[in-house]
């Protein structure tokens, strides 16, 4: 017989039979799944970072699927929108639950925080923190090396060259958490957006005595306690020499960032105070000074004997020489960015 | 000539120190001890401040069986207990002395001349060993007591002592040698009479003839001393290499020991210092010290009391340099950059390297080209190109399987590497990883 | 503390060890030498560059490491001089981009890319690839008979002369078993007429093959080159592989610098040697001599600059001797059994395929593992 007809029917035979036995396999062997698990999938993001615990968006749909209640499961990175599709899918309630954001707790700016060594090794912070304390004399602080920035799958967080301090973007930050588990010294936190997007938080993880961390950089928490004391809310405990704002309880009332001696507290998102006329702010405080004389001071404004001549040291320039006063503060007060 | 077997490179040797006699270095105003100064638990804190001391006092006992105790090296007030930078670069519990005057504790013998004649029992010897707070000078650090008594069903067959000194610009054992060469024959024999061997072998590496010729005319009058020179090669002096160039037999992998094949190795700083313990009292309190570097006005070797802040024997070796890049805390090879010119001298400090940004720089990273030449110089039979790349993936699993924990820290890989990858640093935290994964694994049993 | 090696010492220290191959190139091959060497070069390096900055976008300048130069040279000393141009280019193109670039760069590429370069062009351009010119210039005093050397352009290298007196040989033997069966058939009593002259005309034909084949065995053996004119390199072949002594010059260079180990080398071109004098024992009018096998063709150039690539050969000495052996035995079985007459290249790229496994397998001898004494 001809040899390409030869070659056309055997090759042809050996396709069909091959079909066959994978058409009979598929149904033999099939593995039956839970067809919402798919539907589920589907409206998840698909980005497959973790961040609701799970493996990856198939096992959160899976597990969705296989749970009584949605309660406790969040996709950080679809949010809000995305658990009420899947609630939809499920025929269930879904929690509302806040959207949170990465926040840096460290404000060790090379300009805060002078460098003492330079490290020329592996460039990742696991490693660094690994060899020795860190380039500065904080050894609780940010190393700079980025191992942040090479966690985030959404772009996310960058490490800003000039100050070498992480620098979160609020619009693409899923909350999933990579970078929390990726930073060695556990600086980053995730923490409610807030209304309006604006919190308050201390970016100082410094747990050593005042005098020791003040030396090494200028706006670490001293663990002197105004802060806790201004607060109308109770949200801020002191810790080992390290105050920590409650994000559940706090009300973002900013007392608090005022009254810090060190400027360790950060507000995020807030709108910039009134400009104020420096030679004008020196009559408001002169004013100010008088009234105070008369009238007893609130609680919350009982300068430590310390704290004073502080105040005065570390408030910025121009600086009226007031004792410490909430109301007035001088026209630079710019918001700090984590 | 003998050597070991496996790998090794050739660093220039630099030995600009050398020759230089020993001199004794004046007392710091102020003495720091961190409390972790060896291997195994810290000491803990025996004295409180505002406490008088003297030299030879006992500041902090041992915290466990592997530990060691600390005793004071200069008389004066104890200041305060406080976190310092030590050489590893971390803050350390530490005790800090504020120095009075050089009032010593009347139990130590002062004198110089020699002591032969010893009547302790092994025990006995073991006992002073321990209480004069010994621990290996070669830079591990290890408590020498420990050593000196192996685990029930090892028995030790014979004493190797390190005088090989193989880390390039250190030359502190070789001036120790060429100064106080009966004091270490006794020191030998007091070891030997310790583990109950007849046989000791004294290893010195081939760039140092005269410690060769001295040690072994004074090793005549001893019984079962024998000096051996081994080819110069690095890292001759690890031990499991040493053990190999000298007895033609390898350690197995860890957890095996040393002991497991018959030997014990002690350094001949350990050795002098075993015999001022043990015949004259003295506890372990001031060491000799290399301060050296190429843009170091004076080069020297100093006899320095512990606590001595390395800032004052650079500037007895001549001052900082302008151009002072970095403080290596040891040798070139194994040794770590220092955070800061106050560091105190510590038990392990054998030397203070100064290199300007020529010699210290490093140059920039580049892909690995599987030239093999790391594998074919690791001492160990390891790897290294593989060890990196699987820490870049953090592949602990396959680490730990590609046996990782063998891997000596000796920076051999490092200098050969065309590529200038940091071998060393990849293998030495894998290596504190996966121990910290074992050690966890084997909590849980 | 870091020794005084690096990346661009090592490659330049195996440019100046092709250096005497390539002073000889261009002195028996004359101009179209320094043509095929500068173009191969420039090539390389250009596609390197391009891919990184265009393609890549990567802002690593690799350029100087010195690797693409080698890539370059070592291609050219594959080819013969008179390869066109655009060939070499299209040559250069798969070498640096398919060999190389393909797989991440320098450190990354499985396979040899010169090797992956040439045997691209054998395969696509097989007549290009295997005219020879003849020399312009000689060394050794010129044996060779008128015939030959009006034959020039398509006279073959040594391997291919080799691969010819094997197929001549083998008619040779074949017609000569047929010949003495066909005259004992005629001795056989009852024959048919037919038959007869059948067989015949068969013992005819047979005796006028193996005249014919005894005459091309004479003259192809003739043009043979003697032993010392391969070890010099006054043969037909590519640029790089005709001289055997200058490429072991350049092995010497490097062991001497430490660039190379002995392993591969040696490995490879003893295992040549000795299976090839096997077979030579077995039958040494089909198998040539085992010295001829080791200076002809690429085997020099194979066994010291391409089979020892970093890149592409295991790590370990154990594995490069198991390497090394493996490409050996190959590289005569394709030699002797095979269609090619050139067996090194196809040899070399399978065992580059392998190094993984090699690795994988072939680990260092471990400390502590030695049996004590």
């Amino acid at each position: 017989m001809n040899p390409i007809l030869i070659a056309v029917f055997s090759l042809g035979a050996v396709g069909l039979i091959a079909a066959a036995v994978l058409y009979i396999a598929s149904k033999k062997f099939a593995v039956y799944e839970d067809p919402r698990i798919a539907q589920v999938a589907e409206v998840l993001p698909q980005a497959n970072c973790g961040g609701c615990g799970y493996p990856g968006c198939a096992g959160f749909a899976a597990a969705c699927v296989k749970a009584d209640s949605l309660s406790g499961k969040f996709c950080p990175v679809g949010g809000q929108p995305v658990m009420e599709k899947v609630a939809a899918i499920l025929g269930q309630q879904v929690e509302v639950t806040e959207p949170k954001v990465a926040v840096v707790r460290c404000n060790g700016t090379c300009e805060n925080r002078p460098r003492l060594t330079k490290y020329e090794g592996i460039q990742s912070c696991a490693v660094l923190a690994s060899t020795y304390s860190g380039e500065t004399g904080c050894s609780y602080g940010c190393l700079g090396c980025g191992d942040c920035e090479d966690a985030c799958q959404f772009d996310a967080i960058h490490v800003n060259p000039v100050t070498l301090i992480p620098e979160v973007v609020e619009d693409k930050c899923t909350a999933c958490g990579a970078c929390v588990t990726a930073c060695p010294k556990d600086i980053i936190e995730l923490r409610p957006k807030g209304k309006k997007n604006r919190r308050v938080y201390v970016s100082c993880v410094n747990k050593d005595k005042g005098a020791v961390s003040n030396k090494v950089c200028k706006t670490s928490c001293i663990g002197c306690g105004k802060c806790a004391k201004v607060c109308p809310f109770g949200a801020i405990t002191i810790e080992n020499n390290l105050a920590y704002i409650d994000p559940e309880i706090c009300k973002s009332c900013r007392k608090c960032v005022a009254v810090c001696p060190t400027h360790a507290i950060t507000e995020v998102n807030f709108p910039p105070r009134r400009v104020i006329n420096p030679a004008v702010a020196n009559n408001v405080a002169a004013a100010q000074q008088k009234v105070a004389a008369k009238k007893p001071i609130e609680k919350t404004e009982q300068p430590l004997k310390e704290a004073a001549p502080k105040a005065a040291e570390n408030a910025p320039k121009p600086a009226p020489k007031a004792a410490a006063t909430v109301a007035v503060k001088p026209a630079d007060e710019v918001e700090k960015k984590g | 000539m003998k050597t070991f077997r496996i790998g090794g490179v050739h660093p220039p040797q630099n030995k600009l120190s050398a020759g230089k006699k020993i001199e004794t270095l004046a007392l710091p105003k102020q003495a720091v001890f961190p409390l972790s100064q060896h291997i195994g638990a810290p000491a803990v804190a025996m004295v409180k401040r505002g406490d008088e001391v003297k030299v030879g006092t006992q500041i902090a006992q041992a915290g466990g069986f592997v530990s060691a105790a600390i005793f004071s090296s200069v008389s004066g007030k104890v200041a305060k207990i406080d976190n310092v930078y030590d050489a590893s670069g971390f803050r350390k519990p530490a005790i800090i002395i504020n120095v009075d005057g050089d009032e010593w504790e009347p139990t130590i013998d002062r004198s110089t001349d020699l002591i032969q004649k010893c009547d302790f029992s092994a025990e006995q010897i073991i006992e002073k060993v321990k209480a004069a707070g010994m621990v290996g000078m070669g830079g591990a650090c290890f408590p020498t007591h420990v050593k000196l008594s192996p685990p029930p069903g090892f028995v030790a067959e014979i004493l190797i002592i390190n005088a090989v000194e193989c880390e390039p610009y250190l030359t502190a054992d070789h001036q120790l040698m060429l100064e106080k060469a009966p004091e270490i024959m006794v020191g030998v024999s007091l070891l030997m009479k310790a583990i109950h061997v007849n046989k000791a072998v004294i290893a010195i590496e081939n760039n140092k003839p005269d410690a060769i010729e001295l040690m072994s005319k004074v090793a005549e009058d001893f019984l079962g001393i024998e000096v051996l020179p081994l080819q110069v090669k690095y890292p001759q002096g690890g031990e499991k290499q040493l053990i190999d160039a000298v007895l033609d037999r390898q350690v197995a992998a860890p957890p095996a020991l040393p002991i497991s094949e018959g030997a014990v190795v002690q350094n001949v700083g350990t050795a002098f210092a075993v015999y001022e313990a043990v015949q004259k009292n003295k506890p372990l309190f001031e060491r000799v010290v290399t301060v050296t570097g190429k843009l170091l006005p004076h080069p020297s070797n100093f006899l320095v009391r512990m606590g001595t802040p390395i800032s004052q024997l650079i500037e007895a070796a001549g001052g900082m340099p302008e151009d002072t890049s970095k403080i290596i805390g040891g040798g070139p090879m194994m040794g770590k950059a220092l955070v800061s010119a106050e560091i105190p001298i510590c038990k392990g400090s054998s030397g203070v390297l100064l290199m300007g940004d020529a010699e210290a720089h490093r140059n920039e990273v580049q892909n690995c080209i599987r030239c093999g030449k790391c594998v074919g110089i690791c001492p160990m039979g390891l790897e290294p190109y593989l060890l990196g790349a699987l820490f870049e993936q953090s592949n602990w699993e396959r680490l730990e399987k590609e046996e990782i924990m063998s891997c000596i820290e000796c920076g051999s890989c490092q200098f050969t590497c065309p590529s200038n990858r940091p071998l060393l640093e990849y293998c030495r935290i894998g290596k504190v990883t996966v121990g910290g994964k074992i050690r966890a694994r084997n909590a849980k049993k | 503390m870091h020794g005084t090696d690096s990346v661009k010492k090592n490659m330049y220290g195996v440019l100046i060890a092709l250096l005497p191959a390539l002073l000889i190139s261009f002195y028996f091959f004359g101009s179209g030498a320094v043509l095929t060497t500068a173009v191969s070069v420039l090539a390389c390096m250009f596609f390197e560059w391009a891919i990184n900055t265009f393609l890549l976008k990567s802002k690593k300048i690799t350029l100087t490491d010195g690797s693409a130069v080698i890539t370059g040279v070592l291609l050219a000393f594959n080819v013969p001089s008179t390869l066109p141009i655009w060939m070499i280019i299209v040559g250069a193109l798969v070498a640096i981009g398919v060999g190389k670039m393909t797989f991440g760069g320098l450190g990354n590429n499985l396979f040899n890319p010169a090797l992956v370069g040439r045997v691209f062009l054998l395969i696509s351009f097989p007549v290009a690839m295997t005219t020879w010119p003849a020399a312009t210039n000689t060394l050794l005093a010129d044996n060779q008979t008128a015939t030959e050397q009006v034959d020039a352009t398509s006279a073959a290298t040594p391997l291919a002369l080799m691969k010819r007196i094997v197929k001549y040989q083998g008619t040779i033997t074949k017609e000569t078993q047929q010949l003495a069966a066909n005259k004992d058939s005629l001795k056989q009593a009852n024959l048919s007429a037919t038959s007869q002259k059948k067989i015949e005309k068969l013992v005819r034909e047979s005796e006028a093959t193996i005249q014919t084949s005894q005459a091309k065995l004479i003259t192809t053996k003739a043009q043979l080159p003697t032993n010392l004119e391969m070890l010099v390199g006054q043969t037909k072949g590519s640029l790089g592989e005709v001289s055997a002594l200058a490429l072991l010059l350049g092995l010497a260079y490097m062991l001497w610098k430490k660039i190379i180990t002995w392993h591969i080398p040696v490995s490879i071109i003893g295992t040549v040697f000795i299976f090839a004098a096997l077979m030579h024992l077995i039958n040494p009018l089909l198998f040539v001599a085992p010295q001829f096998h080791l200076f002809s063709g690429g085997l020099m150039l194979g066994a010291i600059f391409m089979a020892t690539d970093y890149v592409s050969s295991p790590m370990s000495h154990k594995g490069m001797l198991v390497y090394g052996v493996s490409i050996g035995f190959l590289t005569v079985v394709i030699r002797l059994f095979g269609a090619y007459p050139e067996g090194l290249s196809f040899a070399i790229l399978i065992m580059n395929g392998f190094t993984p496994l090699i690795n994988n397998y072939f680990k260092p001898r471990r400390f502590g593992r030695v049996v004590k004494k």
